[in-house]
């Protein structure tokens, strides 16, 4: 087994990068986790901030390698032409690799405010808002591997055939590095800051990084089923003007309680309330490509990937967003325990399993195979109920907590303190914290299925199978 | 989905609804700019609120805490702290932290503020609490 392409193989590393920042993530998790409950566990050496920072920025650090890693193995194959400069490829990853490691580093050995003085804050103030934590040079990094990334991609693009998928998938990534730069926008008013900090963070997962998502889905779905590409692209589109039309005027369920005009309850709830629309499309979109499949692709793990990836980004972004974006009832969810449920489940659903089921299809075949062995698939397939089974729960131990904290804290007559109300919660953080664990190991069996060998295949079966087309 | 439904025509529709809907946010966005002087007042931008809000960003207070409802969820509700708590036990509570936290308990570091640091922080705290937020949080708890 071949790559079709040979400049497809540097997306290895972005994925192999991408997976070793995920296992820093969810050890920082359980950090926080713990810091729940045990409040002042490893203070003051690494605060709940810090750790906070470095569990959300190496989450979404890992995602743009696996985004990258994504593209740069499907363009060429799309475009039918070898990337424009696999040198560029890898060099860029080596500035974002080492970049990335060194806004950790920093953020763990240096005080933050420290941090901020050195990297020329003081010159253009953008840190310390949610999610947007890296120092300017770290930003002005992610912009030059952006822009180097977009170049390699676009060029490919251009001189080899245009497909659908990879121009959806192109419109995405642009956005992405577009809406970034509002990153390096923040005024002085908080208000301000705040309805343009929503540009990034809200644009990026419900708008633009749907795009990639369903383009990442259609490339997979495409190549295991072997259904018509007319018929996966029209979906794709349907599927992307949904998420455009519902997300971006959605954004204005961010804009409720922050200072913008009141109307904004009423135009963002409406469109934010039919944002569950794409993901329900794409669940469907699975399914469907998954049931009229044209071949019987040995990679069973990556199709069960694509499948869970359809049903949890439906049941975190669009349940669990639907269930607290209509301005009632987010007047009393604002900012508690749901919306950290929401965002586990939504962050992980859509974006985490996308990832993982692209290296699913595609490490295989970078590692010289069309499928893994069957035992490695096995392990796999068990990594992936127990990392989804148990993300579920610590969504429902959140919940949880945040309906009994909504209850105490806002709704009957003598509501209570912040941390008087916390207190009572230990044992909702306490099951998350367990279920946090039984995802870690879920993590640990994924690691190891890369190494899982098998006894020798039977012959057959690597020789009854069409090439993919 | 059916023959009469054909892919430039998904394209098309694509384009067109998505132009419309940026436009229109677009739109809308010009109207909240326009509107928003009146309901985050400004003209009480002073230069200590200002300080504060950098001193709000380079201590990553929202990592704690949440500001009108926004960062994380492990500390209090901070927007209205100002009304609920008042200037002097904002700034005895930061002053007196602990620097090896408090035991079993969850813990803010110390931050070492001056005491022109800590009217900073004050007044930017103030001039969030002025922010008209439609009557957001329910109630002086946050
Ligand atoms: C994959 C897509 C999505 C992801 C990754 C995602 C993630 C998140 C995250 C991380 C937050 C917390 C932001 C913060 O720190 O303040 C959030 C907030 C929110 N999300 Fe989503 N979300 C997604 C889709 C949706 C959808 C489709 C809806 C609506 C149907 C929705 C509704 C909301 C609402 C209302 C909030 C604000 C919660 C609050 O008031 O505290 N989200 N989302
Ligand atoms: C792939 C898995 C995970 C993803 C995608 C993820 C994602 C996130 C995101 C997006 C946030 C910001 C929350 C928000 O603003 O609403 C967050 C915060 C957090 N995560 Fe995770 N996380 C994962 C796994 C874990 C695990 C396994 C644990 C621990 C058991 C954990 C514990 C926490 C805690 C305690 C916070 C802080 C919430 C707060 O601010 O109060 N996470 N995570
Ligand atoms: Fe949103």
């Amino acid at each position: 087994m071949q790559l079709q392409y040979k400049s497809q193989a540097v997306a290895k590393p972005y994925f192999i990068a991408a997976i070793g920042l995920f296992v820093g993530q969810i050890l920082f998790g359980l950090i926080l986790g713990l810091q729940y409950v045990v409040g002042d566990l490893l203070f003051p050496a690494i605060p709940f901030n810090i750790a906070r920072m470095v569990h959300t920025n190496l989450l979404i650090v890992w995602l743009l390698f696996g985004f990258m890693g994504a593209a740069y193995y499907l363009v060429p194959e799309e475009a039918e032409t070898e990337l424009h400069s696999p040198l560029l490829a890898h060099l860029m990853f080596w500035i974002f690799l080492v970049a990335g490691a060194l806004t950790i580093v920093g953020y763990l050995m240096v005080p933050y405010a420290s941090l901020a003085d050195m990297t020329g804050n003081n010159i253009l103030a953008t840190m310390g808002r949610e999610f947007l934590e890296q120092p300017l040079l770290t930003k002005i990094g992610i912009v030059v591997v952006a822009l180097a990334f977009l170049y390699n991609i676009g060029m490919t693009i251009l001189k080899g055939r245009k497909t659908a998928l990879s121009l959806i998938l192109l419109t995405g990534l642009v956005g992405l590095a577009v809406l970034f730069l509002f990153a390096f926008y923040n005024p002085a008013n908080l208000v301000k800051d705040k309805y343009f900090w929503w540009w990034v963070v809200h644009l990026w997962v419900e708008g633009v990084w749907e795009l990639i998502m369903a383009a990442i889905l259609g490339f997979v779905l495409l190549k295991i089923t072997g259904v018509d590409r007319e018929v996966i692209e029209k979906w794709l589109y349907v599927i992307i003007t949904m998420a455009l039309v519902t997300g971006i005027i959605g954004t204005g369920h961010h804009y409720y309680w922050i200072g913008a005009p009141g109307y904004w309850q009423w135009w963002g709830g409406i469109f934010s309330a039919m944002e569950p629309l794409p993901f329900f499309a794409m669940t469907v979109f699975c399914f469907n490509m998954v049931n009229r499949r044209r071949r019987e692709h040995p990679n069973k793990a990556a199709t069960l990937w694509a499948l869970g990836t359809g049903v949890m980004a439906f049941l975190g972004a669009g349940v669990w967003g639907f269930l607290h974006t209509l301005a009632p009832v987010n007047y009393y969810t604002h900012g508690t325990q749901i919306t950290a449920a929401h965002g586990h489940l939504a962050f992980f659903g859509a974006y985490v399993m996308v990832v993982l089921t692209i290296i699913s299809y595609a490490m295989p075949m970078l590692r010289g195979r069309e499928a893994n062995p069957e035992r490695a698939q096995v392990l796999e397939m068990w990594a992936f109920w127990l990392m989804t089974v148990s993300m579920v729960f610590i969504t429902l131990f959140l919940t949880g907590a945040g309906i009994l904290q909504v209850w105490l804290q806002r709704v009957i007559p003598d509501p209570q303190e912040f941390m008087v109300v916390q207190d009572q919660l230990a044992l909702f953080y306490w099951l998350r914290w367990i279920a946090g664990a039984v995802f870690s190991t879920g993590l640990v069996v994924y690691l190891y299925s890369f190494f899982a060998k098998d006894k020798p295949q039977t012959a057959e079966v690597g020789a009854a199978q069409p090439a993919a087309s | 989905m059916s023959a009469f439904f054909t892919k430039s025509m998904a394209r098309n529709i694509f384009y067109g609804g998505t132009l419309f809907t940026l436009l229109l946010f677009l739109a809308l966005t010009f109207h909240t700019t326009w509107r928003l002087p009146e309901r985050d007042h400004r003209e009480n931008l002073t230069a200590e609120v200002v300080r504060g809000k950098h001193l709000w960003e380079t201590r990553n207070c929202i990592g704690c805490h949440t500001l009108l409802g926004e960062g994380a969820y492990f500390a209090p509700e901070l927007g209205n702290v100002y009304p609920r708590r008042g200037a002097e036990f904002i700034k005895i509570w930061i002053k007196y932290r602990p620097r090896e936290g408090v035991p079993g308990r969850r813990s803010m570091p110390q931050f070492d503020f001056t005491d022109q640091q800590l009217d900073d922080i004050v007044a930017f705290l103030k001039w969030t609490s002025e922010i008209n937020t439609e009557k957001w949080p329910p109630n002086i708890k946050g």
